[in-house]
């Protein structure tokens, strides 16, 4: 072993994160071992806090700050109570929430359906979801998970799920990107594009 | 990164970069289950994905939850049982036209089953249907034992004296070497019954997992797609 013990623990433990091979993960442990004190401990105690002081919020199962049994969205009475967005990952309630054009509340079920790596319904927050249309009055349900292969089954299985309890179901529009390329579009968006078509004008 | 399955070059591991941003020009090229033109680059240990084009993206396979799984159940089938950069355009063909039935034909089981029996042949595990595995006496037309440690047929004599052998009916056994010998539009022609079509399940499914000695992710999820009136 060329490295002491403690630099390469730290160096195995950094390759485990996305996105990190062996060589960045060196470049950070070297980094962090000149860098001031404050630094590591202050990088430290948030990697601490990251897992102790967070928890998944009881409705919605977006994260929340732990002691809370709702997250901020879900116990905001401003927020349109009949209205529920379901997304995949808590980063889609972000991005969502950065449009600031939906007001309603969200639920997020922690991934989508995926036959190839074997995650079905019951991984999912599925029952919840369905819990909740049946003891809260919805009006309606927007289906805002991905528009991929996986998030489209989820999508689909979501719908055959919800149609009993009579809620209205919608699904994001997909289209063409702003700044796209025609040419480069795939005919599965270019044809929802030309479905989806709208008059001009306002 | 990216599964693919190439005509060329067998199964290899790519890499796509820059795919999940919302303008990627690859993305939509990409997704799972089509068919698709690269360009691609050797990396270092990768190959890097250029330029992607769309052929056949089997779209209406995309709108239906069950077909989706069965697309995914002979993907995994193929990556379980294939090596890295291993051509066969053999199974390539057989994966394309596969895909392409299950697109458009209105019962995705036939294609299904006969892609199961196809692939084993193919890969070099074909089960022995005509001469018992055991004695090699010529299989009669009666019911019949079938092991699967032994890869075949076992007339009724030795059948019950082989640990693992189990019973399979005449017609299994018929249908099985039907689709063995048979083309496309052939073995399309022998109307496939629903309890047949559940026993050739069950015994393909027992033979895939002795060879790969574990459980294959998507017929857990097909049966739990399937089942969904009673979920509730």
């Amino acid at each position: 072993m060329l490295l002491p013990a403690p630099i390469q623990d730290l160096i195995n433990a950094f390759s485990q994160l996305p996105g990190i091979g062996p060589k960045s993960a060196s470049r950070l442990t070297f980094y962090l071992l000149t860098a001031p004190d404050e630094l590591s401990q202050d990088l430290a105690a948030a990697l601490i806090s990251l897992k102790t002081e967070t928890t998944y919020c009881q409705t919605c199962f977006n994260i929340t700050v732990t002691g809370q049994v709702q997250c901020e969205i879900c116990s905001n009475s401003d927020r349109d109570q009949d209205v529920i967005c379901v997304v995949e990952e808590p980063l889609d309630v972000l991005a969502l929430e950065r449009t600031d054009g939906f007001h309603g509340r969200y639920h997020v079920l922690q991934g989508a359906l995926s036959p190839i790596e074997g995650i079905g319904p019951d991984d999912l927050k599925i029952r919840e979801l369905l819990a909740r249309v049946d003891s809260e009055n919805i009006g309606e349900i927007i289906l805002a998970t991905n528009p991929s292969l996986e998030g489209d089954a989820t999508a689909m299985y979501l719908r055959q799920q919800l149609t009993p309890s009579g809620v209205r179901i919608t699904r994001l529009a997909r289209g063409l990107p702003v700044g796209g390329d025609l040419e480069y579009a795939d005919q599965h968006t270019l044809l929802r594009a030309l479905a989806g078509r709208q008059e001009m004008g306002d | 990164m990216l599964w693919l399955y190439t005509r060329k070059i067998g199964k290899v591991q790519a890499i796509a970069k820059g795919i999940r941003k919302i303008k990627s020009r690859k993305a939509g090229h990409l997704e799972p289950f089509t068919r698709v033109n690269l360009l691609m680059a050797r990396g270092r240990t990768f190959l890097i994905v250029t330029q992607a084009e769309t052929i056949d993206a089997f779209l209406n396979l995309r709108e239906d939850l069950l077909l989706i799984g069965y697309a995914a159940y002979i993907t995994e089938l193929l990556d379980r049982f294939t090596y890295d950069e291993d051509d066969n355009q053999q199974i390539f063909n057989l994966l394309n036209k596969t895909l392409g039935r299950i697109n458009t034909e209105s019962d995705p089981d036939l294609p299904v089953r006969y892609f199961e029996i196809k692939l084993l042949e193919l890969l070099g595990y074909r089960p022995e249907l005509t001469n018992c595995v055991n004695c090699g006496s010529e299989i009669q037309a009666e019911d019949q034992f079938f092991s699967i440690s032994m890869g075949g047929a076992l007339c009724p004599r030795c059948g019950p004296k082989i640990p693992d052998a189990s019973q399979i009916s005449l017609n299994t056994l018929k249908y099985l070497r039907h689709y063995q010998r048979s083309s496309y539009t052939e073995a399309a022609k022998a109307k496939l019954s629903p309890q047949l079509n559940r026993d050739l399940e069950q015994l393909m499914q027992r033979y895939f997992t002795y060879f790969l000695e574990r459980n294959l992710n998507t017929p857990t999820f097909i049966r739990r797609v399937k089942n969904r009136p009673q979920q509730g």
